[in-house]
């Protein structure tokens, strides 16, 4: 039975996906609570899946019945196990935050068409994370790039410029990763992942090789938006609608690096990225500088939604210094950042989301009073904002935690200072917020009148409040139990040579 | 040298495609001229696959009835290696749909500026201040 899980995973999205335009044709707001309750099927599934990971260890689902290295196989060990679960959980929650905001940003005709290729990202998503085939990943990734294109695209002003120009850069991408596969299958003939790891050790030194992982290598930094490759992600991630933002913001960066780790230290050896090509040294500075320059963008922006955009490039940095270090500390503090990272960063885009829902700006400077108008919203921003500046107990100080550790193992002294600089950017970026929403005078006073009069209590409705509380619950508690997911899941995780 | 080239002319050929388009998705200031820059550069990587599917004497990898499933072996080298093109088949339909979407926004962006020229954009979005 668990064994479907796996199939169940991609394969419930995909239908519901394209039933969703035939709820929609006769009844339009039955969209929603389809789409809330289909995606609870892959979530329950990803847990029995990682369930069984934990218990038995790493197990194959074949596809259609054919053995490995030719049918398409599903792969799952403790690292996908665990992204799958953070990706439909996020996926989930983000989907029972969506009614109203979707009702409120986009035209109604225009409802159904985006929960389908709402559905359709996330199936992407999970299937670029599930797949052991490299040509099959390939597919589910231009699956989500499609339906992500679209999603951009029905935002608001310069949506449409800005998803062209993630049209264009996605497919230069797609099409490196196309050729880099073609090149892995002339010298191997395989595309199976687990019989490509075991073939290619022969063969380090070939030309071809070379250059196939050269292509996956800026495909992926492409893909994952890794600065300087990051000109698409600013303006496509600031026009989207807020739900589709807080999506792929949280989940698209999350499942490159994914992917990036996949690729450097299960198809190929963590040897060939370490010692025979000098990569990560290469990827390591561009990730000091995605941080640098992420934070310092960041700085300058006086709107909430494109500052935290800025703050998603450097946050691709952290990930991939933690894959650049390459040892033990560095990875584990990667793979326990992708989640956190997601978990925070889906809370600040819904959180920004419910802001403009409520207020309708989203420039620093009007958010006066709003701890008055929008208790709950604004405490979970100053929990995921204490996150983001790394403070304990929230679960952003446990990543960075491992991280730092990394960069001081490998020796790497200036990885270091820019992950320690970037916390106190993120510690002037958020308390320049903070201050604005909490720090004014009591209450306003009438320019006429002379008198004092109160702010109304104007929260967010429940079903935009309940997702934000619950992430920002999320984000203390997988702070306080980040020993325990690091010890059961992200330690096996690891590639056993580090 | 010349027979070098010769020898592997598809070859050649395909990166000489894949060079036209990438010029074309970053030098022309015209969208469209983009779009189909995007068109040629994945065509170029149809045709790199197509290529290496390809064996000298081999024929296209259709089995007569009579051969298969009797105990007679096939000989692989007498037929292309048909793995690549159904790879393809995949591509291509990727490819169209990627070129459906962008031509998609593509309307989209003409009915909000009344042009496709880059420049132009840019400076409507300047002016209106957005």
């Amino acid at each position: 039975m668990v064994e479907q899980f796996a199939a169940l995973i991609i394969v419930a999205p995909l239908i519901a996906s394209l039933i969703v335009p035939l709820i929609g044709w006769r009844q339009k707001r039955l969209c929603y609570p389809w789409v809330v309750a289909v995606l609870v099927v892959p979530f329950i599934c990803s847990l029995g899946v990682l369930n069984t990971v934990l218990t038995t260890g790493k197990f194959s689902y074949r596809l259609g019945g054919w053995a490995p290295p030719w049918g398409i196989e599903y792969a799952i060990d403790h690292l996908n196990a665990f992204v799958l679960v953070i990706v439909t959980f996020i996926s989930l929650i983000i989907a029972v935050y969506s009614k109203k905001s979707v009702e409120k940003e986009l035209a109604e005709e225009k409802i159904a068409p985006f929960y389908t290729l709402f559905l359709l990202l996330v199936t992407g998503l999970l299937g670029i994370v599930i797949t052991g085939d490299v040509f099959n990943l390939f597919v589910f990734l231009e699956i989500s790039s499609l339906s992500c294109y679209a999603l951009i695209a029905i935002g608001e002003e310069g949506a449409p410029t800005a998803a062209f120009n993630y049209v264009i850069l996605g497919t230069i991408a797609a099409c490196f990763y196309l050729l880099g596969v073609g090149y892995l299958y002339i010298a191997t003939g395989s595309l199976n992942m687990a019989d490509l790891a075991n073939i290619l050790p022969s063969m380090y030194h070939s030309k071809v090789i070379l250059v196939a992982f050269a292509f996956f290598t800026v495909s992926l930094a492409i893909k994952g938006g890794l600065f300087p490759l990051h000109t698409w992600l600013p303006d496509a991630y600031y026009t989207a609608p807020s739900v589709v933002s807080a999506l792929i913001a949280s989940l698209m960066t999350k499942v490159s690096a994914y992917v990036m780790i996949r690729v450097m230290f299960t198809v190929f050896q963590p040897h060939f990225s370490v010692d025979i090509v000098p990569v990560l040294p290469i990827l390591g500075w561009m990730a000091v500088f995605a941080i640098l320059f992420g934070g310092i963008k960041a700085l300058a922006q006086t709107d909430l939604k494109r500052m935290l955009v800025y703050i998603v490039v450097a946050e691709v940095g952290y990930i991939i210094i933690g894959v650049s270090v390459a040892n033990r500390m560095g990875l584990t503090g990667a793979i326990l950042h992708i989640m956190n990272d997601a978990v925070m960063v889906a809370c600040l885009f819904l959180i920004v989301g419910a802001i403009f829902y409520k207020t309708g700006t989203r420039d620093i400077n009007k958010l006066h009073y709003l701890n008055k108008k929008m208790p709950f919203t604004m405490a979970a921003f100053t929990i995921t904002a204490l996150s983001m500046v790394g403070i304990p107990p929230a679960c952003g100080f446990f990543s960075k935690w491992y991280l730092i550790l990394g960069t001081i193992e490998a020796g790497q002294w200036v990885y270091a200072a820019a992950l320690l600089c970037s916390s106190l950017i993120n510690a002037v970026l958020f308390f320049r917020v903070i201050e604005c929403a909490y720090l004014k005078p009591l209450n306003p006073v009438n320019a006429h009148t002379g008198e004092t009069h109160m702010i109304q209590r104007d929260e967010a409705p429940l079903t935009m409040l309940a997702p934000i509380v619950i992430m920002a619950a999320l984000v203390i508690l997988l702070g306080m139990f980040s020993g325990n997911i690091i010890s059961s899941i992200i330690q096996f995780a690891v590639p056993a040579s580090f | 040298m010349l027979d070098y080239v010769i020898s592997k002319y598809n070859f050649w050929i395909y990166v000489i495609l894949m060079m036209i388009g990438l010029y074309a998705m970053i030098g022309k200031r015209n969208l469209i001229k983009k779009l189909i820059g995007m068109n040629i550069f994945q065509s170029a990587v149809i045709l790199f696959y197509v290529s290496i599917s390809v064996k000298a004497g081999a024929t296209v990898p259709i089995l007569s009835g009579h051969s298969y499933g009797h105990g007679e072996l096939i000989e692989v080298a007498k037929y292309l290696n048909p793995l690549p093109h159904v790879l393809m088949l995949t591509a291509i339909v990727v490819s169209i749909a990627t070129t459906g979407v962008a031509l998609a926004t593509l309307i989209l962006i003409y009915r909000r500026y009344n042009t496709l020229e880059e420049d132009e954009i840019l400076k409507i979005r300047r002016d209106t201040g957005v």
